[in-house]
């Protein structure tokens, strides 16, 4: 997958803890005090009882293939065909990304199957967060 | 709403749909509207409410010498014009206004004065989706159907047997685009766009237009045209990214929005003579079914292979060839309202014998928003 070109996210003030965990390699995601939900993406309440004591916690970095489609079609950034995903992590949140590290086809993308989060530099700002297969499956 | 207390009026669409590189969009809204004034028997200075999406009420306003007491610019998407059928039945009840247009016009395909997509990068979208190369609805509205098909073991050949019976109502459509037979085969061998989508389970990308009028159903009476009474109406909105869809197997706006439809209505499912399901994609229609309540989960796709929704069918679906085969201009929930008032005037190409309820189900974004309008063309 070429890494040049692809559309890069401007962070908030209130999605700035995910993109500074980012760089420093962890996935943050964001739990309520209150009745304990952790959600994503990021906002500074709890989209669930609306309480504003939410805390930043580190995710495992821990997730499941939920859904995905291979695209075929040229997109800057990316050579087709690619796999656009969304995983689900532990904690419960589900989040879009990228597979990395094994073939971009149907065969090796398999619903559910385990996978952990890494991270891929693309400026001096902006890490993304990807995931690959779980080492050793 | 009060059930049967706001009529259809006027309806109709661009004079042309397809390629239509001779007229910009604001001319396709124009145009349509004129269409539909014309049919309606009333001209510009009878309208005293306006709603469109694409384009600002405002605009399409000024530009066809309209002063309104009323105006709605709501913009969810596909589905907004059901939607603003729904506020119009609401406001002429309320006594806000008297007459309404409703007006949708696109250069989807050619890109004539066009209404720009911007992505905006500090969007959660924009940071929590498009680094991740989406490129518009083929690589966003299909994501969630390996969920889907896993969880209820549902095959391609399914799938793609929603594009072969839409072909078929297509077929019967002189003013639809794609009119060939198709076959399973023919779609599984189509050009990949998305796994699992091939091209042939995507929507068509056209020009074109069209425009609603309504009024009071007392007024009704005295204009030209069969009045098309509202029956029941719905609406709901669920999340701006496909990512965080609460149920990657179900609509939760789909619900909301049609168990609201069917309570004002009062109506049951077997009640229901012609459907109308927003078919930007092959799923949709088969999520559409299971969460309008048509079927129980995981069975639209085998109600559809069981050829219910074709012609000669119980329940028939998308009878104009839907997005799919007629035509899609981006935001098509005008043109299934369109069909959905042909067949309760009588006048539709593959017309529905009989035909006393029809139903026109809307989305709007990736499974984001919703709308549905249950019509009726009996007062009594």
């Amino acid at each position: 997958m070429a890494e040049g070109g692809r559309p890069l996210p401007v962070p908030t003030p209130e999605t700035k803890h995910f993109w500074e965990g980012a760089q420093a390699g962890e996935l943050r995601l964001q739990r309520c005090d209150d009745c304990r939900h952790t959600y994503f993406p990021p906002r500074p309440f709890c989209p669930k009882c609306a309480s504003r004591r939410v805390s930043i916690i580190k995710s495992a970095g821990k997730a499941k293939l939920h859904s995905y489609v291979i695209h075929h079609r040229p997109v800057p950034g990316f050579t087709p065909p690619y796999a656009i995903a969304v995983v689900e992590l532990t904690e419960g949140p589900r989040m879009m990304t990228n597979i990395v590290g094994c073939p971009q086809t149907p065969e090796a993308l398999v619903l559910d199957m385990p996978l952990e989060v890494t991270f891929e530099k693309q400026t001096d700002q902006i890490t993304l967060p990807l995931f690959r297969p779980t080492a050793g499956k | 709403m009060k059930p049967k207390s706001v009529a259809v009026v006027g309806a109709a669409e661009s004079t042309n749909l397809g390629v239509i590189p001779g007229l910009s969009q604001i001319q396709l809204h124009a145009d349509a509207a004129l269409n539909a004034l014309r049919d309606a028997g009333l001209s510009p200075s009878d309208i005293d409410g306006i709603a469109t999406a694409g384009e600002t009420p405002t605009t399409v306003a000024h530009y066809l010498g309209i002063t309104p007491t009323w105006v709605d610019g709501t913009a969810v998407g596909g589905c907004s014009f059901m939607i603003h059928v729904r506020h119009a039945a609401a406001a002429i009840n309320d006594g806000l206004c008297r007459t309404v247009l409703i007006t949708h016009g696109e250069s989807g395909k050619s890109r004539v004065g066009a209404s720009p997509r911007p992505a905006y990068p500090a969007s959660l979208a924009g940071q929590f989706e498009a680094p991740f190369g989406v490129m518009g609805p083929p690589t966003m509205f299909t994501i969630p159907v390996l969920r889907y098909m896993k969880t209820y073991r549902i095959t391609e050949e399914q799938i793609a047997m929603v594009s072969v019976v839409q072909r078929e109502w297509a077929a019967k459509n002189p003013r639809a685009t794609f009119k060939e037979p198709i076959t399973v085969t023919d779609v599984l061998n189509s050009r990949m766009i998305a796994y699992p989508f091939r091209i042939l389970m995507c929507c068509l990308v056209t020009d074109g237009g069209g425009a609603l009028i309504l009024t009071s159903a007392d007024r009704a009476q005295d204009l030209p045209q069969k009045p098309v009474y509202i029956l029941g109406t719905g609406e709901s909105v669920e999340s701006p990214m496909i990512s965080q869809m609460e149920n990657f197997t179900s609509s939760r706006a789909f619900r909301v929005s049609g168990k609201k439809a069917f309570a004002e209505a009062g109506i049951t499912h077997k009640d229901v003579d012609h459907l109308m399901i927003y078919d930007a994609f092959a799923h949709l229609p088969l999520y559409g079914l299971e969460d309008l309540g048509f079927c129980e989960p995981g069975q639209a796709a085998a109600f559809i292979v069981g050829r219910n929704t074709a012609p000669g069918g119980k329940l028939p679906l998308n009878t104009n060839g839907g997005g799919l085969s007629y035509m899609h201009s981006g935001m098509y929930g005008m043109y299934a309202l369109q069909e959905s008032v042909r067949q309760m005037r009588g006048v539709a190409a593959a017309q529905v014998k009989g035909a006393k309820i029809s139903i026109a189900h809307g989305v709007g974004g990736m499974f984001a928003a919703s709308g549905t309008i249950v019509f009726s063309n009996e007062r009594g």
